[in-house]
C-alpha cells in the first residue's frame, strides 16, 4: 500500500513528446484511472510507474521512495496487461507461482498464496490448466491473480477489459471493483473507455496529448468539466457543442444561437460568464439536459418556456426502448438529444427542444476552458478533505442560487401573462 | 434466444463464436448438386496429382534404397525396378561391406562426432546473440544485426584460406594447433551456421509479444531467466527447424572436413569417405557400396527429420495471448 507521485515528468521518444510536465499525486488505497484517447500518453505514464519505460525527465515516487532508477522488479508494483501476457508453457499453477518462485519465497507460502488467489477469483478448478485451454475471461482472472499472489504495493492494469466482449466486460468490471475493496490497496487503471472510467474509477485523471486535462472524481468531472476537452470525453452520449453562440445582454443575459433563436441565461451562470457579454462563446449541453418541448410543458404545468426552446428538425430517431436518442439539425449544427421513449417523434418532424439551462456550460472560444465551470483553485486539490468541502460548499451555493432563479423566472412570466392580457 | 439464457459470460462467449460455423455449414448445404459434384471432383484431382508429384520426387530414393540390397550381378545387368519381380535377388551384404571392411562405420561415428557440436554450439550461441537483439537495449543494436545478416552472402570457399593461416598463426604465436582436429571443424561450422541462425531465430523472437518479456522482468526475472524459462520453451518450433538445417548442412559438409581436418582417414565424416569411394573406384563402379554408402548418409537426416517436423506445425503460442 502506497501512494504514487509524479513530479514534473516528461517522457519523449526521439524528439516526440508524449508526456509533458505531468505533475499529481495518486493517494494510498485509492483507484486512480488514467482515461483518454489513444496516443494521449496514458499507457505511457503507467509504464513509466512500472519502470518499463523511464521517464525524460522530473521525479517519479512510490511511497517515499524515488523509483526512477529502479527496476520493474523492485518497485513491489504489479502489472496487468492488455494481452493477459500470461505464460503459454505454464499451467495456471505455475503462471501465479513464477513470481513467487524467482523471490524465493517457501514452497508452502507459494502454494498458499496461489490457492487463496484462485479462491478468490473462483480459479480452483483450473489450476492445472494451460492458458489456451481457457476463455478470454478466464485468463483475465488469471492475469489478476499473478497480480494479487505478489501482494504488491500497487496494482497497475493496462486497459485490462479491452479485448473480453461486451457482456463480460461489465462482468469484470464489477469484479475488479469489488477486488479493490477487498485487496484494498493503490490501483491505476488505464482506459480509453470513459465508461469503464466513470463506473470504477476513485478519482479519473482525464489526458490529452500528453497533458492532465482534469483530475477530480467522476461526479465533478461530468458536473464541472474544466475545459470542453473534459466535457467530450466525459458521458455518453458526447455532449453537444454550438459554436459561435453569442452572449447579449437584453434585459437579463442571453445567449443568441442564430436569427431568432435565443436562450435565456440563469443569473448564477451569467455571474460567471460577466466578462464574456457581447462575445462569442461555445455552449455544452449534454444530450439528456435536453428534452422535447411539449413533454417540457407538460412536466412543468407551463405553457411559455419560449426563453428554454429551440426549434429543431428531426434527422433520425434510434428507440433504445427505455430512451429515444433524436438526432435533429438546428441551421447548420448538429443535436443530439435523449428524450422519452413515449414521445411520438418521427424523422423529418419539426419540434422544439427544451434546453435545461441550469445545466449548460460555457466555454471560451480560443482557450476553451470552461467559463461556468466552478472556479478552477477547487478543481483538483491534492487532499480529500479540501476537495469535498469545496465542492460541498459549491453545490450548497448552487442549490441556492437555483431557487433565487426560479423567483425571477416567475416575476418574468407573470410580466409575460400580463403583456399577452 | 439461448445466449441471453446462458448465466456464465465465458459460456455465452463459446457460443457466439460457434456460430459463424453452423452458418458455413448451413451454406455448404445450400450449395446445388452439380456444384458439390465439382467440388469433389476438384479436390480429388488435386489430391492425386499432389500424390503423383510426391511419388515422381521419392523415385530417385526408392531407386537408391532397392538398389543397395542387390547384389553386385544384379546392378550391374538389370534396372533396379525389375528387382520387384521375381526372381526376388535381394542381399544385407553390400552394408556389411561398406561398414566393415570399406570403413563407414568409423565415418558414421566421426560424422555424428563432428555434426552435434556443430549443430548445438550455432544453434545455442545464435539464441543467445538473437534474445540480445530482439529483446535487450544496446546501442548500434540494429546495425551490428545488419551487418551479422550481409554475412550471410560471404561464400564458403572464400574464408577457406584465410581461416586455415588464422589457425597457423594461432599455432605459431601460442603452440595451440588446431588444424586437423575437431575442433577446428566445430569452430568453422559454428562461424558460418551463426549468421542464418541469428538472422532465422531474432525475426522468431521478435514476434513473441513484449507483454510477457514485460510481465517477467515485473515478476523479477533476470534476462538469463527469461530466456531459459520463458524464452526456449516458446522458442521449440524455430529451434527444431534451425536444428534440422544445420544438422543437415553440417552432415552433408564436404569441403570443411575435407579441408581442416587435413586428408586424415581416422578421422574423415561420412562424406569425405564416400567421395573417396567413388574416385578409388578405377575400374567398373561399384553401384552396390556406393548406393548402400549413400543410403546409410541420408539415414540419420531422415529420421532427425521426422522427428522434429512435427514442431513446424505445432502452434506452441496459442493461448498465450488473444489474436
Amino acid at each position: 500500500m502506497a501512494s504514487v507521485s509524479f513530479e514534473h515528468v516528461f517522457k519523449r521518444f526521439n524528439k516526440v513528446e508524449v508526456v509533458h510536465d505531468i505533475t499529481f499525486k495518486i493517494r494510498d488505497q485509492e483507484f486512480l484511472v488514467l482515461v483518454g484517447p489513444s496516443g494521449c500518453g496514458k499507457s505511457t505514464c503507467l509504464r513509466m510507474i512500472a519502470g518499463l519505460e523511464e521517464a525524460t525527465e522530473g521525479e517519479i515516487s512510490i511511497g517515499d521512495r524515488v523509483v526512477n532508477n529502479l527496476p520493474p522488479k523492485d518497485r513491489d508494483i504489479a502489472m496487468v496487461f492488455q494481452n493477459y501476457a500470461l505464460y503459454p508453457h505454464m499451467n495456471v499453477y505455475d503462471n501465479m507461482a513464477f513470481g513467487l518462485k524467482l523471490r524465493g519465497t517457501p514452497k508452502a507460502e507459494i502454494s498458499q498464496r496461489v490457492q487463496t488467489a484462485a479462491e478468490i477469483l473462483g480459479l480452483q478448478p483450473l489450476l492445472k490448466r494451460k492458458p489456451k485451454e481457457l476463455s478470454g475471461g478466464q485468463r483475465q482472472r488469471v492475469a489478476l491473480g499473478r497480480a494479487i499472489v505478489r501482494d504488491p504495493q500497487v496494482f497497475l492494469m493496462d486497459e485490462p477489459l479491452s479485448n473480453l466482449d461486451a457482456k463480460l466486460r461489465v462482468q469484470m468490471r464489477a469484479e475488479i471493483a469489488r477486488l479493490h475493496q477487498r485487496v484494498q490497496t493503490t490501483f491505476v487503471y488505464v482506459t480509453h473507455d470513459q465508461t469503464e472510467a466513470m463506473t470504477m474509477g476513485d478519482r479519473i485523471a482525464v489526458l490529452n496529448a500528453g497533458v492532465i486535462q482534469q483530475l477530480g472524481a467522476p461526479g465533478d468531472l461530468y458536473d464541472y468539466p474544466a475545459n470542453k476537452f473534459v466535457a467530450g470525453f466525459i458521458g455518453s452520449p458526447a455532449m453537444n457543442f454550438f459554436e459561435g453562440a453569442k452572449l447579449e445582454q437584453n434585459g437579463g443575459v442571453w445567449l443568441r444561437l442564430s436569427e431568432g433563436v435565443a436562450l435565456k441565461v440563469p443569473e448564477d451562470v451569467a455571474v460567471r460568464a460577466e466578462s464574456y457579454i457581447g462575445r462569442m462563446v461555445t455552449l455544452g449541453i449534454r444530450p439528456e439536459h435536453l428534452e422535447e418541448g411539449q413533454a417540457a410543458k407538460r412536466r412543468q404545468g407551463q405553457e411559455n418556456l419560449s426563453s428554454h426552446l429551440v426549434p429543431v428538425r428531426v434527422d433520425v430517431v434510434e428507440n433504445l426502448g427505455n430512451e429515444q436518442m433524436v438526432y435533429g439539425v438546428l441551421g447548420d449544427k448538429q443535436v443530439l438529444a435523449r428524450v422519452d421513449a413515449r414521445s411520438a417523434i418521427h424523422p423529418g418532424d419539426d419540434i422544439e427542444l427544451y434546453f435545461d439551462m441550469q445545466r449548460i456550460h460555457l466555454f471560451d472560444p480560443e482557450t476553451e476552458r470552461c467559463i461556468t465551470s466552478r472556479p478552477p483553485e477547487a478543481e483538483s486539490e491534492p487532499e480529500i478533505v479540501s476537495e469535498t468541502t469545496a465542492s460541498t460548499f459549491e453545490r450548497v451555493e448552487e442549490v441556492e442560487k437555483v431557487e433565487k432563479v426560479e423567483v425571477v423566472e416567475e416575476v418574468e412570466e407573470t410580466v409575460t401573462k400580463t403583456e399577452e392580457a | 434466444m439461448s445466449t441471453t439464457q446462458t448465466t456464465s459470460g465465458a459460456d455465452s462467449s463459446a457460443e457466439l463464436a460457434l456460430k459463424p460455423s453452423g452458418a458455413a455449414v448451413a451454406a455448404g448445404q445450400r450449395r446445388t448438386l452439380a456444384g458439390q459434384l465439382v467440388h469433389a471432383l476438384s479436390s480429388s484431382t488435386l489430391t492425386v496429382i499432389v500424390v503423383l508429384i510426391a511419388l515422381l520426387w521419392s523415385v530417385p530414393t526408392i531407386g537408391l534404397f532397392v538398389s543397395s540390397f542387390r547384389p553386385h550381378a544384379a546392378i550391374n545387368s538389370t534396372g533396379w525396378w525389375t528387382s520387384f519381380f521375381p526372381p526376388w535377388q535381394f542381399t544385407i551384404e553390400n552394408y556389411q561391406n561398406v561398414i566393415q571392411s570399406q570403413g563407414l562405420g568409423q565415418a558414421f561415428i566421426n560424422s555424428l562426432i563432428i555434426a552435434i557440436p556443430g549443430t548445438i554450439l550455432p544453434v545455442l550461441v545464435g539464441a543467445f546473440a538473437a534474445y540480445a537483439f530482439a529483446w535487450m537495449k544496446f546501442p548500434l543494436r540494429d546495425w551490428i544485426f545488419l551487418i551479422i545478416v550481409a554475412l550471410l552472402i560471404v561464400p564458403v570457399q572464400t574464408i577457406l584460406i584465410p581461416v586455415q593461416n588464422l589457425f597457423a598463426d594461432v599455432y605459431t604465436s601460442t603452440g595451440f594447433g588446431i588444424t586437423g582436429s575437431y575442433i577446428a571443424v566445430w569452430l568453422v561450422h559454428t562461424a558460418l551456421g551463426l549468421p542464418f541462425a541469428i538472422y532465422l531465430l531474432r525475426s522468431f523472437f521478435g514476434a513473441l509479444p513484449s507483454d510477457l518479456f514485460e510481465s517477467a522482468s515485473i515478476d523479477g526475472a533476470s534476462h538469463l531467466r527469461v530466456f531459459f524459462s520463458i524464452l526456449l520453451p516458446l522458442s521449440v518450433p524455430s529451434l527444431a527447424s534451425l536444428v534440422i538445417f544445420q544438422f543437415m548442412w553440417v552432415w552433408n559438409d564436404l569441403l570443411v572436413a575435407l579441408i581442416f581436418l587435413g586428408g586424415n582417414p581416422d578421422r574423415a565424416p561420412l562424406t569425405v569417405n564416400i567421395a573417396n569411394l567413388v574416385n578409388g573406384s578405377t575400374s567398373a563402379p561399384n553401384y552396390e557400396v556406393l548406393t548402400s554408402a549413400a543410403f546409410l548418409s541420408m539415414a540419420l537426416p531422415l529420421v532427425i527429420f521426422f522427428a522434429l517436423q512435427r514442431y513446424f506445425v505445432r502452434g506452441i503460442l496459442a493461448g498465450s495471448v488473444k489474436g
